[in-house]
């Protein structure tokens, strides 16, 4: 299925509405708003409820900057007005997982993330998931200023167990539940690993993925359609060495090892990928956030 | 399909120029910065007098004071942690307890056995401690557990400061004898038998001229840490706990008898509080309380006339954004007749950077209302590491206050970091967290650890600056308490620093010459005796300074009773204002500068 200029309704999209049930069609790979929907929904319950943000104004900036540097980027570099989902997205996933008393941090994030949409691309295609790669930047540029999120929802279980499901429930319905679930269940053996390499009780190591930052990264990031390779085998091993390399850099010691496993293991896959495509088809066209093979057209972060 | 528009090679250059520009631009920020600190670093005494004003020089060998804090070891169960535990209970205060003009140190230990010291102001530069002399010293015997805190003030009104000493275990009242020794009184208050508690205040809540005692837990009351029944007594939560010690408020019944009435009052609080300050906030009259808690949100409790108090932190604007509270302290920094609230947090690169926060009220109060907005970036005190103690003073007497902040940790070894497996747990569930069982071994590693301290200097135009490593300030024990005195009667404030499992700090402050300054010594008489809660309000050369005689603020700790307030080149005051916590106002004109004026609240 290829979509319109790139960020848009999907050509074929149309005739196939009437025959489906609009909450089917609400829930569908093809609705990219309703990532979008959801994690608004997770960040304004959980700001209301545990305060979650740093503040709203700060992460307003980061949607607004994301949003207001793609649609000029949009211009110049493609003359179109693209879809802002995908940049409402990112911003507000830096919004979330950006952690800085300072404002300027999440306006140079997200200008990080839009502008390495334009410019890190090889083939027509970008390598780098635009959020991890600008959270990635950030840890490791300026640390003083910048962390990443890492509390939990509260200290009640239900946030967390509804979060889970609605997450689970929207990976399933874009199809990309085996990736999440490869990754999950990579991480929860690797923690055993580590307990037994470390001497730390397994409770310790798998913690981490029982708080919001993780269900982020693993219901919104790693699934991000335009950085995963196409097919689902290929999904679930990067999935899988996404775990493997992120156990490395923990037992390295490493604060942000999800962040920096997925910047070093993504855009190595995407290149075996575009590189293996390109001999099979020529050079796609410039087109940022546009990906011919895409069989979702949901955004993530 | 529609074809896409290839842009233009100059458009392409511009937007990769643009890409490494916005990679670039933080990373010669910071080499900016870090030239212009190293640059600034070297300074001798000399030139920090002349550009800052003052110069601090670590004194506390060469002034008779050689303490260093222990610290306790608990249950074998949390042998694992048990440095990052047992990290918190060195802590001092001032008082001059018995009334001989020179303002005294009393520093706590916490180690099983270990003493308490009172050093006592010998009026020569020198100190002695006079702890077991006058009955101060041996409050720590193995079983009624170890100090974590004192907080001075005079309960019955006899004219000497008492002291409430809080402790991991059984808190004590020690009532002074005409300054000579100090009888424990601890059953006739009617005081709980066991408190983990972090910190204490005296405040006289309903202004009915006998002060009252705030205290707030930390860990549950009916958890002891040399005997656990069970190792799940950790925070459920590290942002949003709600599983910590209880709050107790004692209303001062006049017969050297206290009467528990927090919960009665509105004071329902199970967070993990680890400093409180009292004052009136919104001019009300009465004192309101504001807590820094741990692993959450701060507190604020509204005073209502003193017939109770409501929790107004949300409504407030400091009840959101939950981060590691750990010290509360007021100051009016920009000379507006109002007090701003500093509360300390963490920041550790790349892993945890929440930042202190300076609040600072909006303007235009509504029906006994306020509201406040946190400033600590814009005006430069908001990253100190692993912030502890922080308090205001003038320390280089040009009329705004400035900022000290004690920090560090835990520092064991130099090149390993527990960092890592401090996040791992942080993030975890309650059910993970909760347990001690489940926290990774410390394996002799550092948490925050040799962090230099902060020293900001105000520059009253809502600017502050870090000048610790060029006005003398090198240390990088784990501070923890810090407490301000004038020790020698000569206008200029030195700092204490207490630091835990390091020796107690003394830096003597020389101020440039050509700065002036005065002092009040208050005395309540209708009030409380100690004037805790009054406030005095200097007006010199189009300013106006507010400060409060407090009865305990920053982390553990208490300053001088006295009010230091500096001139900068002003030789004249205009007036002075004080509104005793009675309601009594009293009106000082063109009082001398370069004076401490003793005060007596009029009948």
């Amino acid at each position: 299925m290829i979509r319109a200029n790139g960020a848009d309704t999907p050509v074929s999209a149309n005739n196939s509405k009437s025959r489906i049930p609009a909450i089917s069609r609400f829930f569908s790979a093809e609705n990219r708003y309703l990532p979008p929907l959801l994690i608004t929904l997770i960040l304004v319950a959980g700001q209301a409820k545990f305060g979650l943000l740093e503040s709203f104004s700060r992460t307003a900036l980061a949607i607004a900057t994301s949003m207001i540097l793609d649609l000029v980027l949009a211009r110049l570099m493609i003359r179109r007005w693209p879809n802002l989902a995908s940049a409402y997205i990112t911003g507000i996933s830096v919004g979330i997982l950006v952690r800085s008393p300072a404002f300027w941090p999440y306006a140079l994030c997200s200008a990080l993330a839009i502008t390495s949409k334009y410019v890190i691309r090889w083939r027509g295609r970008h390598l780098f998931n635009p959020s991890n790669f600008a959270i990635s930047a950030m840890l490791l540029l300026i640390p003083e200023y910048v962390a990443a999120l890492s509390i939990q929802w509260g200290n009640d279980i239900w946030p967390l167990v509804i979060v889970w499901v609605l997450g689970a429930l929207i990976v399933w319905r874009v199809r990309r539940i085996h990736i999440t679930l490869t990754y999950v269940l990579s991480f929860v053996v690797f923690s055993a690993l580590r307990s037994v390499i470390v001497g730390d009780s397994f409770l310790a190591e798998v913690a981490p993925i029982t708080g919001p930052m993780y269900q982020l990264f693993i219901f919104f990031m790693i699934t991000d359609p335009r950085t995963t390779v196409k097919s689902m085998r290929g999904q679930c091993l990067v999935a899988f060495l996404v775990a493997a390399m992120e156990m490395i850099l923990r037992l390295a010691s490493n604060v942000n090892a999800p962040f920096y496993a997925l910047s070093i293991v993504g855009p190595i896959a995407m290149a075996i990928e575009i590189w293996r495509t390109s001999k099979r088809r020529p050079e796609a066209p410039f087109r940022p956030g546009i990906r011919k093979d895409s069989v979702t057209h949901a955004p993530a972060l | 399909m529609e074809q896409a528009v290839k842009p233009s090679r100059a458009i392409q250059i511009g937007l990769a120029i643009f890409f490494v520009g916005l990679l670039a631009i933080p990373i010669v920020y910071k080499q900016y910065q870090r030239v212009q600190a190293s640059a600034s670093a070297n300074m001798g005494a000399a030139q920090a007098l002349s550009r800052y004003g003052f110069y601090m020089r670590e004194s506390s060998n060469a002034s008779g004071i050689d303490f260093v804090h222990q610290a306790p070891t608990l249950d074998v169960k949390l042998s694992h942690i048990m440095k990052l535990v047992a990290s918190m209970g060195a802590a001092v205060s001032i008082v001059d307890f018995d009334r001989d003009g020179w303002e005294d140190i009393y520093v706590v230990n916490s180690k099983e056995g270990s003493r308490n010291a009172l050093y006592r102001n010998l009026g020569d530069g020198m100190f002695r401690d006079v702890a077991a002399e006058v009955g101060l010293a041996d409050v720590n015997l193995p079983g009624t557990g170890v100090s974590t805190g004192a907080v001075w003030g005079d309960y019955d009104n006899d004219g000497y400061e008492d002291v409430f000493l809080y402790k991991w275990g059984k808190p004590e009242l020690f009532h002074n004898d005409g300054g000579e020794h100090f009888t424990r009184v601890t059953e006739q208050a009617g005081l709980p038998p066991w408190v983990n508690a972090n910190t204490a205040i005296w405040f006289d809540y309903d202004n009915d001229g006998k002060l009252d005692l705030f205290l707030g837990g930390y860990y549950p009351e009916d958890v002891n840490l040399w005997h656990l029944k069970t190792t799940k007594i950790m925070p459920n939560s590290f942002e949003y706990a709600n599983n910590g010690g209880r709050k107790y408020l004692f209303h001062n019944l006049g017969n050297g008898r206290f009467e528990e009435v927090s919960a009665k009052l509105g004071i329902n609080s199970r967070r993990w509080s680890l400093a409180a300050v009292a004052a009136d906030l919104r001019g009300t009259g009465y004192p309101d309380l504001f807590i820094a808690n741990d692993y959450g949100v701060s507190e604020l409790y509204l005073n209502e006339g003193g017939k109770g108090f409501r929790e107004a932190g949300k409504e407030a604007g400091v009840g959101f954004s939950p981060k590691s509270g750990m010290t509360a302290s007021v100051g009016d920094i920009l000379n507006q007749g109002q007090f701003d609230v500093y509360v300390t947090n963490i920041s550790e690169e790349g892993v945890l950077v929440q930042g202190n926060n300076l609040w600072m009220p909006k303007a235009g109060k509504s029906a006994g209302m306020i509201r406040y907005e946190n400033m600590a970036n814009t005006f430069g005190v908001e990253l100190g590491g692993w912030s502890f103690g922080g308090q205001f003073a003038d320390l280089n007497n040009d009329g705004f206050l400035d900022l000290y902040v004690a920090t560090g940790n835990v520092s064991l070894d130099r090149g390993r970091s527990y960092w890592y497996d401090y996040s791992k747990i942080a993030g975890g569930n309650q059910a993970i967290i909760s347990d001690a069982a489940n926290w990774p071994s410390l394996e002799g590693r550092s948490l925050s650890g040799y962090q230099h301290k902060r020293v900001w200097i105000n520059d009253g135009e809502g600017r502050f600056k870090e000048v610790a490593q060029m006005v003398g300030v090198k240390d990088v024990y784990d501070g923890r308490s810090v407490a301000m005195a004038d020790f020698e009667n000569r206008g200029a404030l030195d700092v204490v620093v207490a630091n835990q499992r390091g020796p107690l700090l003394l830096y003597k402050n020389t101020v440039a010459p050509g700065k002036h300054w005065i002092e009040f010594d208050l005395e309540g008489q209708r009030s409380n005796r100690s004037a805790i809660g009054a406030e005095v309000r200097v007006f010199w050369a189009g300013q106006e300074q507010l400060q409060q005689v407090s009865g305990g603020s920053g982390f553990c700790s208490q300053n001088e009773r006295r009010l230091h307030f500096g001139l900068g080149k002003a030789t004249v005051v205009d007036r002075v204002e004080i509104r005793w916590p009675s309601g009594i106002k009293q009106t000082l004109t063109n009082p001398h500068v370069d004076e401490n004026h003793k005060v007596k609240e009029p009948l």
